[in-house]
């Protein structure tokens, strides 16, 4: 296998990996800030435990996003140097923006907020965890910022001295209209993920400890009780709030990426009206289509909001590229690169269409997946119901976070393999975009060995988060401001 | 052999020096806070004689490792916005030292959060090593690579394209020169007698006397490697008068810290350390004026430049503008942070861990 091969799949591996972690960082902060402040304002001890419960899940997760998230900084100039090279004008701000605005808010507040129990008065200490979780909102805007440029580059023009891409304005970075859509989006999809978290977790409890005996079993079974439904409602209504914005996405991108739509169909041929497959079973390239199911208007809706809309299809599309490439396109950048990327040459316009096709149709479904499961505790749990223990309430309570974990996983890799042959869509092909000084040899050993940190890390990962889990709701002291100097901390590592 | 000349970049010079010098302050934010926790995770294993000893020095450094650690991130970011040809160039051109730096970071960041998540023994061993090696080997390669960057890192354009590349590469066996290797100790030595500084100053009882006697024998080998560094790099790679005065200075602060350990005096042993990591890395990002810590192949000048790598006009302002607002608020909360942390704690702080399993953060 090449380097660059090799470099793809290394980011594939890494970045995907390290999604696992971002949601739950994302979305999961922000939950424990809302239960740390029902539990200031209220004083209501059921609050306290479930802040520090969730709490405790949330930064043995934070930590795996921290230390694989360096990774991918670093990974941009160790195995895409042309590329970073190529785009460091534009795409290496929003990364030095993400440090100075984000990484440093998160990791210093949630320093004082792990360490600083006994430190800080109350409020002050409530304060240290929204700081953390909106740096983690900051980060996201700044990397989606980023990534949407990868796929939309606005705001830039092709400086041919200097063989590179320029910002000309970060304003239309910023608002990139892919931005713009897919912030809010990835964003719903995180609350969707630690929505299904916390309902996961909690209503297995729930389950597990049926009818309350004694007095300390009651307050158990009524902040798990809460805690579920609190999970239940912040899935549902991310998922609602995740599929509307992946509704106006799909216009967006039918407009800005026009095969990238038609891949996520595999759709050879222009229709109008156009249809949506289920299911198909096809050749192993995608290429014949052996047996579907097809919904009618429906792909015609996802990609122009008009039941009677036209989807151009794949071959359409290419022969568009083959003619003209670039040459018309209304980006700046994309328009003035066109004669060097016809001197770079594209040998293959179609992404890989097994991939889209499915990662597409296993996004939504997990999503959908989440969500029925969601609706389906808020009816069982109605009317202080108790759901029945069993393998079939834990199979659920286990996929009420992992389908929308592994739903953003396709998200991603649809949105990113969907890109292809493309790094810089219509711009920079990514088979031009490796370091050229870097050997096959390397980047397959580093791989390999990222493999088996990363495999090692997940098993110890996993085992503390199943751990915690199990364990259950903390019993806690109320924390005050120690003054004694010798006084044992009240949190200490 | 065809080389391409690289054309400059049209940014003013006053901006290309202005962000080589902040992403010289980034470094050297990095180095002077880092480098005492890379220093105590360092010493975890050998200082801690017992289970509770070895939580007082984690918790030394636990509210702030990760709030110093952004610095290098920053510093990554930053050299990515302002000179992408340097970052290009310099994180493929170090591929596997880049990859040691990573794996080093991955297990020392894990060991800090999880080592107290389980009691058992075995377990906190397996993290408090991981934590001490994966300190120790970025120390060593920042060690080895600030030397090689003082020699330049021989680079040359790729084919007809506009991106420079090591040359020979893979460019790996060559970093560790008497030079190289002289450096990488030399960062050992200094960050372990920084963090052993730290630690004597954050903490009391038993941890800080034998944080005190260990540096001031550290200190002396810190001390003697400093110096023939120090002079070595002066002579290989002359920066004028003023390479001397910061040589005078470094030694000074060593000298310093080394004298007020003895004494007795926590504080400005700390300081003169830190004044040290700020001398030694302002003298050798002198070095690294304009050529970015390159060289041109056969001992020519670097053909890539922080005239001819640095990003437009436009991004360089934009960023001024972000840090002038942003640098100064990171600096009020970090300040802030080592406030609120600044006690000393020994091991009478330290809670139980069977008592109250549940109550951590």
């Amino acid at each position: 296998m090449s380097a660059e091969t090799l470099a793809r799949w290394q980011f594939g591996i890494t970045t995907v990996y390290h999604y696992f972690f971002v949601p739950i960082t994302i979305a999961l902060s922000m939950l424990v800030a809302i239960l740390q402040t029902i539990w200031v304002r209220t004083g209501n001890e059921k609050f306290l435990r479930l802040t520090k419960f969730f709490g405790k899940l949330f930064l043995i997760n934070f930590a795996m996003g921290v230390v694989t998230g360096i990774v991918q900084e670093f990974q941009f100039g160790m195995n895409w140097s042309e590329y970073s090279r190529f785009v460091g004008d534009i795409f290496g701000a929003p990364l030095a923006l993400e440090a100075l605005l984000a990484f440093f808010l998160e990791s210093v507040f949630l320093g004082l907020w792990i360490f600083g129990w006994d430190k800080l008065p109350k409020k002050v200490h409530l304060m240290t965890i929204w700081l953390a979780a909106i740096g983690t909102m900051i980060s996201s805007i700044f990397i989606l910022a980023a990534n949407s440029w990868m796929q939309n580059p606005v705001g830039a023009h092709f400086n041919a001295a200097n063989d590179r891409a320029e910002m000309t304005s970060l304003l239309d970075v910023l608002t990139n209209p892919v931005a713009l859509v897919t912030l809010p989006h990835v964003l719903a999809a995180a609350y969707l993920t630690a929505g299904g978290l916390v309902l996961g977790v909690a209503g297995w409890h729930l389950a597990k400890l049926g009818k309350p005996d004694t007095e300390q079993q009651e307050k158990d079974a009524s902040a798990y009780r809460w805690a579920t439904k609190f999970g239940a409602w912040v899935l549902l209504g991310a998922g609602a709030f995740t599929l509307i914005t992946g509704d106006i996405q799909g216009k967006i991108m039918t407009e800005v990426q026009p095969m990238k739509m038609a891949a996520a169909e595999a759709l050879w041929e222009t229709e109008q009206p156009a249809s949506f497959s289920l299911f198909t079973i096809g050749t192993l390239d995608g290429s014949q289509e052996v047996f579907s199911i097809k919904v009618p208007y429906v792909l015609s809706f996802l990609a122009t909001g008009d039941v009677n809309g036209k989807v151009y299809g794949i071959n359409d599309l290419v022969k568009k590229m083959e003619t003209e490439g670039f040459t018309n396109s209304n980006l700046e950048l994309q328009k003035q690169a066109a004669d060097r990327l016809a001197k770079v040459g594209v040998t293959d316009w179609v992404p890989n269409l097994p991939v889209t096709y499915w990662s597409f149709r296993l996004m939504m479904g997990l999503g959908f997946l989440a969500m029925a499961i969601a609706a389906w505790v808020l009816w069982v749990t109605r009317k202080g119901g108790l759901p029945k223990p069993g393998a079939a309430w834990t199979a659920l309570m286990f996929a009420a976070p992992l389908a929308p974990l592994f739903g953003n996983s396709f998200g991603w890799i649809f949105t990113e393999m969907g890109r292809q042959p493309f790094i810089v869509f219509g711009v920079l092909p990514t088979m031009s975009a490796a370091s050229p000084g870097v050997s096959a040899f390397e980047v397959g050993l580093t791989m390999v060995l990222y493999t088996v940190i990363y495999g090692a890390l997940a098993v110890v990962e996993v085992g503390l988060l199943m751990h915690y889990i199990k364990l259950g709701l903390p019993d806690v002291v109320e924390p005050h401001v120690l003054t004694d100097e010798d006084a044992p901390l009240t949190f200490a590592y | 052999m065809h080389l391409l000349e690289i054309p400059p970049t049209g940014a003013p010079l006053t901006l290309q020096a202005l962000w080589f010098i902040l992403i010289a302050v980034l470094w050297i934010g990095y180095l002077v806070l880092e480098g005492f926790d890379y220093g105590v995770g360092m010493l975890i294993p050998f200082l801690g004689r017992n289970e509770k000893e070895k939580r007082v020095i984690v918790n030394t450094i636990g509210p702030v490792w990760d709030g110093n650690e952004v610095w290098l991130l920053t510093a990554g970011g930053a050299t990515f916005a302002a000179f992408p040809a340097w970052y290009a160039t310099l994180f493929s051109g170090l591929y596997l030292p880049l990859f040691l730096v990573l794996v080093g970071l991955i297990i020392r960041g894990v060991a800090f959060e999880y080592r107290s998540k389980h009691p058992e023994a075995k377990w906190r061993n397996a993290f408090d090593w991981m934590a001490s090696i994966g300190s120790f080997l970025v120390t060593l390669v920042f060690g080895v690579g600030f030397a090689n960057f003082i020699l330049g890192l021989p680079v040359a354009t790729v084919g007809d394209s506009h991106l420079f590349a090591l040359t020979p590469s893979p460019y790996f066996w060559q970093l560790f020169s008497w030079f190289g290797l002289l450096g990488g100790v030399t960062l050992v030595a200094l960050f372990l007698f920084h963090g052993s500084l730290y630690l004597a100053l954050k903490t009391k009882g038993e941890v800080h006397d034998r944080a005190v006697a260990f540096a001031g024998k550290v200190g002396l080998v810190a001390i003697g490697l400093g110096a023939i560094f120090l002079v070595a790099q002066n002579l290989l790679h002359p920066t004028g008068l003023l390479g001397w005065v910061l040589l005078v200075l470094s030694a000074a602060g060593l000298a310093s810290a080394w004298w007020f350990n003895g004494k007795g005096r926590d504080g400005i042993a700390f300081v003169s350390t830190t004044a040290t990591i700020l001398f030694v890395a302002v003298g050798i990002f002198l070095t690294m004026w304009p050529g970015l810590g390159f060289a041109g192949v056969d001992g020519a000048p670097s053909p890539l430049t922080a005239m001819n790598g640095s990003s437009s006009e436009l991004t360089l302002t934009l960023m001024t503008v972000a840090a002038g607002i942003f640098v100064p608020i990171v600096l009020a909360y970090t300040a802030w942070t080592y406030t609120v942390f600044r006690r000393r704690i020994g091991v009478q702080n330290i809670p139980d861990d069977a008592a109250s399993p549940a109550l951590a953060g």
